[in-house]
C-alpha cells in the first residue's frame, strides 16, 4: 500500500491540520509516513502545499514525484489547479470552492469550475456552508478531509479518531462540530 | 563510542519492519530530540528557515525545561556561536543553530573554533535552502566544512538526523572539534516517524586550563592549525566506517555517489522505475576515500548527486575535468536549485512520464504582509512623506517588513543581509543621497543594526532610520525579539542618537497624517534620526490569545 497526498491552499488556511489528521492516524496504523511542509515567506498568504505521502514499506523522498499524486486535496479551487502535474492518471481530486482572492488576475469562477471539471470527476465541495451547518465556518478544512477521505487509504474512524486527538485538548464542542464537518464531507464523496 | 558500521546497523529494506514506539518529527525536530537525548545543557541559535524549529523544539520541551537545557534566543548567530563555544570550554555539550546565511555571521567565531578545538561537544547544526524558499541564496554550509576542515554530517532521512545527534557529540568530543550536522529544508520541513533511543545525561562542569589551545596568539595558532591538519586522516578513517556512508550493491557501467538527502532521490527513482545501478551513500566528511575509489573503479560513469552546490563534483571532475563525472556541471542534473525524483529519473535515462500541464489561468500567489499588519500603514506614510522627492530610495532589510518591496507599496529598494539597511544607507547619504532611509526591524536592528548606526552617529551621517518595532521575530514566526520598546531608546540613546530625533509614531490609518508629517520632519534633518514605528504583530497577538486560551494562563 503506497499513496501520495498532495494538500493545497493559501497560508493560514489550515492544510496542516488536515496533514496532522492523516498523519496521526497513519502513524497509528503502524505505517511510513513522509510529509513536507512549507514554513516561511510563503506562510504569509502564498500559495502553501504540503506532500504526503503514506506506505507499508520504506519510503526514500519526501516529495511525491510527477504524475503520481493519488489525490489532490485543495481548500481553494485555483491552488487543486496547480498541482495538476502532480496527479496521477487514476488520481482524484477535491476542492473546497470558495475562492481566496488576494492577487490581481484570479480567474472568473465559471471558468475555473470549467478548468477543474476537465481533470476526470473532481470532487467539489461548497466547503464553507457545509462547515457552517456544521458549527463554524472554521471546520471547513475537516469538511475537505472528510471529501477527500475515501481516497487516503485510511478508514474513516482512524481518521475520525485522529481528529479526536489533535482536537481533544480544545474541548468537546470543537471536536464534535469537527466530526459532523468530517462526515458531512464524507457523505458527500460517498454519494 | 562512534557508530559504526559493526555496532550499528543500517536499516535496509530487507531489515525493514514498522515499528509502533515512534513520534513524528520534522527533520528540525529530529535535531533536537537528538540533541536533547545527546545531553545538551544549552542550545543557541537565532531564528532563520529552515532551521527555527530546532530551538523551538527544544523551547517546548519539558524534559529541556526540567534538565535546565538554556534554550532562549540570541542576538544573532555570532554571538550564539561563541556562547555554545564557552560552554564546550566548561565541559558540557552544546548545540548552536542557525540557517546558512546565519553561519556568514558566525564564520568568525565557526573557523576560529576549528583551531582552538573544543571540550565538551559543540555541534553546529545549520540548514540551508536550496531553491531560495525563504532566503537570499543558497550557499552549501559544506563550503564552511571545508573551510575550516572539520567533519560535517548530512544524514538523509529524520530517523538518520535522530541518530546522527549523538554520533556528532560523541565525534566532537572523541576529536575535539566542532561538527557540522547539515540539514537542507526538505529534510527540515518533512515528518517522519522517529525512533527514539535512551537519552544520555549531562556532562558535568568540567573547564580545564588549555590556554595553548585556546589563547589563539600566532605561536599556538600555529600549533593548534598543524594540529588540525595531522587529524585529517584520522577522520578520514572515521568517514569510512561511518554508518552515515555505505555502498548500495548494483550493477551496469552507471553508478552515482548520493549525498544528504540526494540519496532519497537516488533511491525513490530506482525503486520506481526498477534501476539496479550502484550506489554509493554519502552522509559523513570528510569522504570515505577508499569507498569513493571503489565505486570510481567500478563504473564507467559516475552521477554526483549533491543538494546544493556541486561541491564534491567539482573536485572529483578536477581542473582538467574527468570524463566520468556527471552532476549538475554538465546538465545532466540542473546546476541551481532543489533536487526531485524526477529530475533524478531524468538523468539515469527515464523518460519523464506525461503529465498534465499547469492551466494558464494558474496565476501566481506571492506571498504579502497580513491584512490588518501595522507595517502597511508605515509604508503609506512612507510613501507619501518620501514621495515628494521625485528620485527617492529606501533601504531595508530581512523580515516580514521585506514584503513591503512588492505591489501595491513597491516601497523599499534594497534587502541584501542582517543589518545593511542602516550601512547601506549611511553609505549611499556619505556618496549625496538626501533623504537617506533605511527600514528595519526590531529584531533585525538588534541582530546587526547597532553597529552600524554607531558608524552613522560617529560620521554625524544625515540618516534616516525607521525602526519597525512589532515587538518579535514575525517573519519566522513570532520568537523572541532581543530589543523593541523601551529598551530600542535606550539603545539608539546611548549610541549618541540626539534625544529630540528618536521619534516615536504608531503605524494606523488614523494616525496616517501625523504620521507622514513626522517622518518628513526627520528626513529633512541632516544628521541622525530614528523614527520607530512601534505596533504589535497581529500574528504574535493571536498566537499569545490561543497560548491564554489553551492555558487558562
Amino acid at each position: 500500500m503506497q499513496k501520495n497526498i498532495i494538500l493545497a491552499g493559501v497560508g493560514g488556511q489550515g492544510i496542516l491540520s488536515i496533514a496532522a489528521v492523516i498523519d496521526w492516524a497513519a502513524l497509528n496504523e503502524g505505517l511510513e509516513i513522509r510529509q513536507a511542509e512549507v514554513h516561511g515567506m510563503s506562510q504569509r498568504g502564498g500559495a502553501v502545499q504540503s506532500h504526503l505521502r503514506i506506505a507499508d514499506h520504506e519510503i526514500f523522498a519526501d516529495l511525491i514525484a510527477l504524475g503520481t499524486a493519488d489525490l489532490i486535496l485543495s481548500v481553494e479551487p485555483l491552488e487543486a489547479l496547480r498541482y495538476l502535474p502532480y496527479l496521477a492518471p487514476d488520481g482524484h481530486m477535491a476542492t473546497a470552492l470558495e475562492p481566496f482572492i488576494n492577487m490581481p488576475g484570479y480567474p472568473p469562477m465559471d471558468e475555473l469550475l470549467a478548468e477543474l471539471r476537465k481533470s476526470g470527476r473532481p470532487v467539489l465541495v461548497h466547503a464553507a456552508e457545509i462547515a457552517r451547518e456544521a458549527g463554524s465556518t472554521r471546520a471547513s478544512n475537516m469538511v475537505m478531509l472528510g471529501a477527500g477521505a475515501p481516497f487516503t487509504g485510511i478508514a474513516p474512524e482512524k481518521l475520525e479518531a485522529g481528529i479526536e486527538a489533535l482536537f481533544g485538548a480544545k474541548g468537546r464542542e470543537i471536536v464534535d462540530i469537527n466530526i459532523r464537518a468530517f462526515r458531512k464531507g464524507l457523505e458527500l464523496s460517498n454519494t | 563510542m562512534i557508530f559504526t558500521h559493526s555496532n550499528r546497523a543500517p536499516e535496509g529494506a530487507n531489515q525493514y519492519r514498522a515499528r509502533m514506539n515512534r513520534q513524528l518529527l520534522l527533520g528540525a525536530e529530529a535535531v533536537a530530540q537528538g540533541a536533547l537525548d545527546a545531553g545538551i545543557s544549552g542550545v543557541y541559535a537565532y531564528p532563520g528557515t529552515p532551521s527555527t524549529e530546532i530551538t523551538e523544539y527544544i523551547q517546548r520541551s519539558k524534559a529541556a525545561r526540567e534538565g535546565g537545557v538554556r534554550s532562549s534566543w540570541s542576538t544573532n548567530e555570532k554571538t550564539a556561536y561563541e556562547a555554545a563555544l564557552g560552554m564546550s570550554y566548561a565541559g558540557k555539550r552544546s548545540l548552536v543553530c542557525m540557517k546558512h546565511v546565519g553561519l556568514n555571521v558566525a564564520a568568525d567565531a565557526f573557523m576560529n573554533s576549528a583551531i582552538t578545538g573544543v571540550n565538551g561537544g559543540l555541534v553546529l547544526a545549520v540548514a540551508d535552502d536550496p531553491s531560495m524558499h525563504s532566503s537570499q541564496n543558497e550557499q552549501d554550509s559544506r563550503v564552511y566544512g571545508r573551510f575550516a576542515m572539520g567533519p560535517v554530517l548530512e544524514p538523509a532521512s529524520q530517523q538518520e538526523l535522530y541518530d546522527s545527534m549523538l554520533h556528532a557529540f560523541e565525534l566532537s568530543e572523541a576529536m575535539r572539534l566542532p561538527v557540522i550536522v547539515r540539514i537542507t529544508t526538505r529534510l527540515s520541513h518533512s515528518r517522519a516517524g522517529v525512533e527514539q533511543r535512551t537519552a544520555v545525561g549531562q556532562n558535568p562542569l568540567h573547564a580545564e586550563y588549555a590556554p595553548e589551545r585556546f589563547v589563539l596568539m600566532p605561536h599556538n595558532a600555529r600549533s593548534q592549525y598543524r594540529h588540525l591538519l595531522d587529524l585529517q586522516p584520522t577522520l578520514e578513517e572515521l568517514s569510512e566506517s561511518s554508518f552515515l556512508n555505505r555502498p548500495v550493491e548494483g550493477k551496469g557501467p552507471v553508478g552515482v555517489i548520493a549525498f544528504g538527502i540526494g540519496y532519497n532521490y537516488t533511491m525513490e527513482a530506482r525503486v520506481a522505475h526498477g534501476l539496479d545501478c550502484r550506489v554509493l551513500k554519502i552522509g559523513q566528511y570528510p569522504l570515505p576515500r577508499k569507498m569513493v575509489n571503489e565505486l570510481f573503479d567500478a563504473c564507467a560513469e559516475v552521477l554526483v548527486v549533491e543538494e546544493g552546490y556541486p561541491v564534491y563534483e567539482e573536485l572529483f571532475r578536477g581542473y582538467f575535468g574527468s570524463p566520468k563525472v556527471r552532476g549538475r556541471m554538465d546538465g545532466a542534473l540542473p546546476r541551481t536549485g532543489e533536487l526531485t525524483t524526477d529530475l533524478l529519473a531524468s538523468a539515469l535515462g527515464v523518460p519523464l512520464p506525461e503529465t498534465a500541464a499547469v492551466p494558464s489561468m494558474v496565476v501566481n500567489r506571492p506571498p504579502e504582509l497580513c491584512k490588518g499588519c501595522g507595517h502597511r500603514d508605515m509604508f503609506d506614510a512612507i510613501n507619501i512623506a518620501i514621495g515628494k522627492h521625485a528620485d527617492h530610495h529606501v533601504f531595508s532589510d530581512i523580515g516580514c517588513y521585506t514584503l513591503g518591496a512588492l505591489p501595491p507599496y513597491r516601497a523599499i529598494h534594497t534587502c541584501v543581509d542582517m543589518g545593511a539597511s542602516i550601512t547601506m544607507a549611511k553609505g549611499a547619504a556619505d556618496a549625496g543621497l538626501r533623504p537617506a532611509v533605511c527600514v528595519i526591524g526590531d529584531s533585525t536592528f538588534a541582530h546587526s543594526g547597532m553597529t552600524g548606526l554607531l558608524d552613522a552617529v560617529n560620521d554625524r551621517s544625515p540618516l534616516t532610520v525607521v525602526i519597525a518595532d512589532n515587538d518579535t521575530t514575525a517573519m519566522t514566526g513570532g520568537q523572541h525579539s532581543s530589543a523593541s520598546g523601551s529598551k530600542l531608546v535606550r539603545i539608539c540613546l546611548g549610541l549618541g542618537v540626539e534625544e529630540h530625533h528618536i521619534r516615536t509614531i504608531v503605524p494606523l490609518r488614523k494616525n496616517l497624517e501625523e504620521n507622514i508629517a513626522v517622518l518628513g520632519e526627520e528626513f529633512a534633518y541632516e544628521g541622525v534620526s530614528i523614527v520607530i514605528a512601534k505596533r504589535d504583530c497581529l500574528e504574535k497577538a493571536a498566537k499569545e490569545k490561543r497560548r491564554t486560551a489553551a492555558t487558562g494562563k
